[in-house]
């Protein structure tokens, strides 16, 4: 929450009146928000409540058709050059990872800084060496995705994403898919990256993850944001029906 | 001690497999697998009797070597024949930087060439014909020394491939009267020339028109749709003779010979079907490839070129070497326009008075050629395969 007040009039992301369909389809239904920089907002709700869909406009995998996206200053619109701009501020992580098979742990990582960032290969190579150390699987560096389990290659992915030094992180649900044992390797890396001041918004439904390091819960339904609040607030004393009923839901298991 | 005994590791155990057991399993594992396979012995046994029979006793192997030049080069003047010869030393330079360069499969296509060469150069043939095979080995073998471990080189020689199809066809026509023109052309030399350039540029072609097929703007989608489903509408016997008839009229001012024109007819006929191959890749990319490369900040051509078609396009190479291999074969069509190509070859020696009823042996002969190319790429898919790790990785 430190980080909140230091920049409490500094947001990285705004959000104004975003709306999406998919054909006919109303998906988000009016989302104002603000992200600060910093900010580790977890965002949480029903299966299809739209929260996929509402952290993949951020970075323009899907399209809103109305309201206003603005981040770091940059406003996404149809611009390409402003997309790609963003896109290289913004990293993103997969539930499914979305490693791309043919390459090497190392080369997925290095990928981006030497084609987009036009890092020179060795330098690429040195920076994804030291991510793949901090995410503590350097030595799966020459291996292919196929070659590692799915912990591993979540890691992996996360390092893809830090490579392009992105301020902002988005991450769809990024222990879903993941047998149990593994999900703890992949929360600690994600701990480790929000003690280190990035801002994250994080779909999960790891509630002690949220409890622990979220400055805020967002609960989604329905296209719309029904309650936000730091995790204390959103946990003990939920204002909404629906809200109760998630959280008592959810913590059953 | 006691540590090193608990953690010893225990080896897989050891697979007996050798012929006999392999016999075992698999042809006599039981009462009517065995008598299967003793009625198939018998019968392969008098199949090939019959035919050893006949190849060793009633064949008459003479209209080979008789017509060779024919065969190979059709009715390419023997005079100019250097130009051939010159155009197989620009290859077997490169091939011998490329085997020195990458080793692998080249290096053993090299190897396999040399054997050709040499034994060509050990059979009852002119003595300049020998020089010039022994030649081709040595450029082979210098060339190959001087790639060895150099990669540095490599980008120049993948030029070098480029750069040889233009020269290669420039030295093999010369200029004016004193060069050799496209209708002298014949044999196995121009089924070469059509297949590698119909593969060569229907390749790229057809990947290109699978990419607009997948395209997000209606215009392009639809033009690349019209023309993949109206060639693939059309049987390649008819886009040749309406190449051969069509072209000329369309495009009047230009001289664009016969062979060109086979030529072009040949690779938009095979660029419509190595579209439709590619397509099928690029459908197989799940699309969480395309969000993960987009989210990297990848542009369109990017994600396409590291992201997509690397994944797509080794999938599919199976589909892809049989349309090359197709493309092969069906080069044999142009010898229905007029063209003697190696099956327009072998058609006119069994028409020729002094070898009548001789098809067998003149057909089994094309029969070979043609088989060991195509058997040449088939080789070099599965090699290429398990190169990239296909279904490994
Ligand atoms: N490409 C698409 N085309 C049409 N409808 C879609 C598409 N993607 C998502 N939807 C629909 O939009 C709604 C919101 O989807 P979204 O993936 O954002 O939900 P979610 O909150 O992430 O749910 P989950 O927890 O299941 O991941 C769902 O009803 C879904 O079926
Ligand atoms: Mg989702």
């Amino acid at each position: 929450m430190a980080a909140q007040e230091n920049a409490l009039n500094d947001p990285i992301i705004i959000c104004e009146d975003l709306h999406k369909w998919f054909d006919d389809f109303h998906v988000l239904k009016g989302i104002t928000t603000s992200f600060q920089k910093g900010e580790r907002a977890v965002i949480c709700g029903p299966s299809g409540s739209g929260k996929s869909t509402f952290i993949r406009t951020l970075n323009r995998l899907e399209e809103h058709q109305r309201g206003t996206i603005i981040i770091d200053g940059v406003e996404l619109t149809d611009d390409l050059r402003n997309i790609n701009l963003i896109r290289q501020e913004v990293g993103m992580v997969f539930q499914q990872f979305n490693l791309f098979p043919h390459l090497t742990n190392l080369e997925n990582i290095t990928l981006g800084p030497i084609r987009v960032r036009k890092m020179a290969k060795s330098e690429a190579e040195a920076v994804a060496l030291s991510l793949l150390e901090r995410v503590d699987i350097a030595d799966q560096a020459y291996k292919y995705p196929a070659e590692i389990s799915g912990g591993q290659q979540q890691r992996v992915a996360i390092a893809r994403a830090l490579a392009m030094e992105p301020k902002i992180m988005l991450f769809d649900e990024p222990t879903s898919a993941l047998d149990p044992e593994m999900i703890s390797e992949v929360l600690d890396v994600m701990r480790e990256l929000a003690h280190s001041g990035m801002t994250m918004l994080v779909v999960t439904h790891e509630m002690g993850f949220a409890r622990e390091v979220a400055d805020r819960i967002m609960f989604f339904d329905e296209g719309v944001v029904i309650e936000e609040a730091p995790p204390a607030d959103f946990f003990d004393n939920p204002q909404h029906e629906r809200t109760k009923l998630f959280i008592s839901q959810t913590l059953q298991h | 001690m006691e540590d090193q005994e608990l953690t010893q590791e225990i080896k897989p155990p050891v697979s007996t497999k050798g012929p006999g057991r392999w016999l075992k399993e698999n042809l006599f594992n039981t009462w009517y697998n065995t008598l299967l396979t003793c009625l198939a012995l018998v019968f392969l046994f008098f199949a090939f009797k019959g035919f050893l029979t006949w190849a060793f006793t009633e064949a008459e192997w003479d209209v080979i070597p008789a017509n060779f030049r024919l065969f190979m080069v059709g009715s390419y003047p023997k005079e100019q024949i250097w130009r051939v010869w010159n155009a197989i030393y620009i290859l077997s330079v490169l091939m011998g930087l490329s085997a020195g360069l990458w080793g692998g499969l080249i290096f053993r296509f090299a190897v396999a060439l040399s054997g050709v060469w040499f034994i060509s150069a050990l059979l009852p043939v002119e003595l300049s014909t020998r020089g010039w095979c022994l030649g081709a080995i040595a450029m082979i073998a210098v060339s190959f020394f001087l790639g060895r471990g150099r990669t540095g080189l490599r980008p120049w020689i993948l030029g070098g491939w480029i750069l040889s199809f233009p020269v290669i066809m420039v030295v093999l026509r010369g200029f004016g009267e004193n060069g050799v023109l496209t209708s002298n052309w014949g044999g196995l030399l121009l089924t070469l020339i059509l297949a590698v350039v119909g593969i060569v540029v229907s390749f790229p072609l057809g990947v290109f028109l699978a990419l607009c097929r997948q395209s997000n703007l209606p215009a392009i989608r639809w033009v690349s749709t019209t023309y993949i489903e109206t060639v693939r509408g059309v049987p390649l016997i008819t886009i040749l003779f309406m190449g051969n008839v069509l072209i000329p009229i369309f495009m009047p001012g230009l001289d664009i010979n016969q062979v060109l024109r086979m030529m072009i007819g040949i690779t938009f006929f095979s660029a419509a079907y190595m579209a439709e191959n590619v397509r099928g890749g690029l459908q197989g990319v799940p699309s969480g490839q395309h969000e993960a490369a987009q989210a990297v900040g990848l542009n369109y051509a990017q994600t396409t070129l590291f992201i997509v078609l690397p994944q797509a396009l080794r999938s599919v190479i199976p589909a892809i070497v049989g349309q090359f291999i197709a493309l092969f074969k069906d080069t044999s069509l142009v010898s229905i326009i007029g063209l003697i190509d190696l099956l327009g070859v072998a058609k006119s020696v069994i028409a020729n008075p002094d070898w009548l009823g001789l098809q067998a042996e003149v057909y089994l002969f094309a029969a070979v050629i043609y088989f060991v190319f195509c058997y040449a790429m088939s080789y070099a898919s599965q090699d290429i395969e398990t190169d990239l790790g296909v279904g490994k990785h």
